[in-house]
């Protein structure tokens, strides 16, 4: 693997059940591409959290991914209603999803710190009533 | 001893086999918030949970947990069992609680 290769999808805002199509579609893309096991975990679960994020707090958006030799970039961005304050959103537990995403077993307040935890660099940039743009990267060694 | 081997000896329900055959379960992971899987399970986690939708389907995926056990007498609806099918996710059932149903599979395996 000597290219670099881009993938981009458009999340939709309204199906639930088809959230987490981008990431197992990048998950097949990543173990075609020979990359090891463990980065690609590391990689479908922060993808995963962020796809879902777009889909429940702001009714869908587009992702991008760059693979290279060296490390896997993700890049989400959605034009929802933003977070207020990202400190606290941050925060293992903080979760404002709503009764009915909550009875299908989320908001336990985890997606963003998950995605920490399994990335090697993170930035989030929103602006409230404007957006959420947020930019991973998972190195390979 | 595989996934599905381990369902015949506790008689667990085998709701979709999966790649089940072909997987062993080297730990037991009991949660329902999907977030929460995704943080602390390990690959090869047996995953018991009653969180029987469609998207546990895709963290079973994410988190390369080796089943999905459904406690408590849950059940699995068409479109979860084809999702199922179609990603190779193992999937087992049974009436009992979570509790008991890790410990016979802990007591089984010998895994803590
Ligand atoms: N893309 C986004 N647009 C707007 N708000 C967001 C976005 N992503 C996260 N948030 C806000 O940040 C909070 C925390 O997000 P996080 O993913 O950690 O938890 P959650 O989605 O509420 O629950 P979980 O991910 O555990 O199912 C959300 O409840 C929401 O208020
Ligand atoms: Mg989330």
């Amino acid at each position: 693997m000597n290219n670099t290769v881009k993938l981009h999808y458009i999340v939709d805002g309204e199906d639930f059940t088809r959230a987490g199509e981008a990431s197992a579609d990048v998950k097949k893309n990543l173990r075609k591409l020979g990359v090891p096991p463990d980065v690609i975990r590391k990689v479908a679960i922060a993808l995963y959290e962020g796809e879902i994020n777009m889909v429940i707090h702001a009714n869908g958006g587009v992702i991008d991914v760059e693979v290279s030799p060296e490390c896997i970039s993700m890049a989400l961005k959605d034009q929802g209603k933003g977070i207020e304050d990202v400190e606290k959103a941050m925060q293992e537990g903080y979760s404002t999803a709503p009764d009915e995403v909550r009875s299908l077993g989320f908001g336990a307040g985890m997606g963003l710190p998950n995605m920490k935890k399994y990335t090697d660099s993170m930035k989030i940039e929103s602006t409230v009533g404007v957006g959420t743009n947020v930019y991973m990267t998972v190195s390979i060694s | 001893m595989n996934v599905l081997e381990v369902a015949k000896e506790l008689s667990l329900s085998v709701v979709v086999p999966g790649e089940g055959a072909a997987r062993e379960i080297k730990g037991i992971y009991c949660c329902d918030l999907l977030s929460i899987v995704m943080g602390r399970a390990k690959a090869d986690d047996a995953w018991i949970t009653v969180m029987s939708n469609i998207n546990a389907v895709a963290v079973a995926v994410l988190a390369d947990v080796s089943c999905i056990i459904l406690s408590e007498g849950m059940e699995f609806d068409e479109a979860c069992k084809e999702r199922a099918e179609m990603e190779g996710v193992c999937v087992l059932s049974s009436d009992l609680p979570t509790f008991e149903l890790s410990r016979k599979i802990d007591l089984l395996l010998n895994l803590s």
